[in-house]
């Protein structure tokens, strides 16, 4: 049964876009800075099995760069240019991931913060990526970090053809 | 060209054959009647379909049937579920961050 605190990931085939939608129990300030000031985004951002560390991390028109290491010690790397930080509304910024065979594969990624009723929060990610193998490529991806395994919960776009078969 | 199911979907043409077939395979004319686009064009689509494992097709006497195989289809299902739990574990730490954000917040109006 779906909550309202679910975590929604919107992806239509043949798009470069994707969309991740998450309400929270918190006035939007605060979740804005969750996601802005350093040592709180390392205090939730990245699976459990990896630790994160903000390696940069400057204002509006700096770059970031955030660093996630497994058990075995290796570094995955997160990079970009923050474009707009419109506290507590809006983050806008460029995000390439480091391992990848090729560079440039960079994507531009919005974040939207909207306050709902109750001191309560409604967060859109909206991300856009070069080419529609690219937005596939990091879906694909999962982040591939052996989360655990869950029932097979279908998307809603895919629901409507399984369900005919 | 990526002969995936990924890439399968991506036309919207090859959303709309999968449609079709979900309900009963059809022969490749049955099929291509459904569309504007030439008879050929239809079969490129089949055989891109075939290729990426979302089509089968049987020979029925005389007769050629496309017929839809939806288990790739879980393929793409389960991507995305991999990526959304993802991000539902790092939303589920925010929410206990968020938490103690908020009552650290009470803790210092209370001193006031």
């Amino acid at each position: 049964m779906a909550t309202k605190n679910e975590t929604v990931i919107k992806v239509e085939p043949g798009k470069q876009e994707l969309f991740i939608t998450r309400e929270f129990d918190a006035p939007r300030e605060l979740v804005f800075r969750a996601f802005t000031e350093p040592q709180l985004i390392e205090k939730w951002l990245g699976p459990c099995k990896l630790t994160m560390k903000i390696d940069k991390m400057e204002p509006e028109g700096g770059s970031w760069r955030f660093l996630h290491f497994d058990e075995a010690g290796n570094a995955f790397g997160f990079h970009g240019v923050t474009h707009e930080v419109t506290a507590p509304e809006r983050l806008i910024r460029t995000f390439e991931f480091e391992g990848l065979p090729e560079k440039g594969h960079v994507s531009l990624e919005k974040a939207s913060f909207e306050s709902l009723p109750g001191d309560r929060t409604r967060l859109v990610i909206h991300n856009v990526f070069l080419s529609v193998e690219d937005r596939d490529g990091m879906v694909q991806s999962g982040m591939e970090y052996g989360v655990r395994e869950s029932h097979e919960k279908l998307d809603e776009l895919f629901g409507q053809m399984l369900q005919k078969a | 060209m990526r002969r995936d199911v990924f890439q399968a979907i991506a036309d919207p043409t090859r959303r709309e054959i999968m449609s079709l077939l979900a309900s009963q395979p059809l022969n490749l004319n049955s099929l291509a009647d459904n569309f504007n686009i030439s008879r050929p064009a239809v079969s490129q689509q089949i055989k891109i379909l075939t290729e990426c494992g979302l089509v089968v097709i049987r020979q029925q006497g005389r007769e050629r049937y496309c017929e839809a195989k939806f288990e790739q289809l879980h393929e793409v299902a389960d991507w995305v579920e991999k990526y959304r739990k993802f991000w539902e574990s790092s939303f589920d730490a925010l929410d206990s961050l968020l938490e103690n954000l908020k009552a650290e917040q009470k803790a210092v109006k209370k001193k006031k």
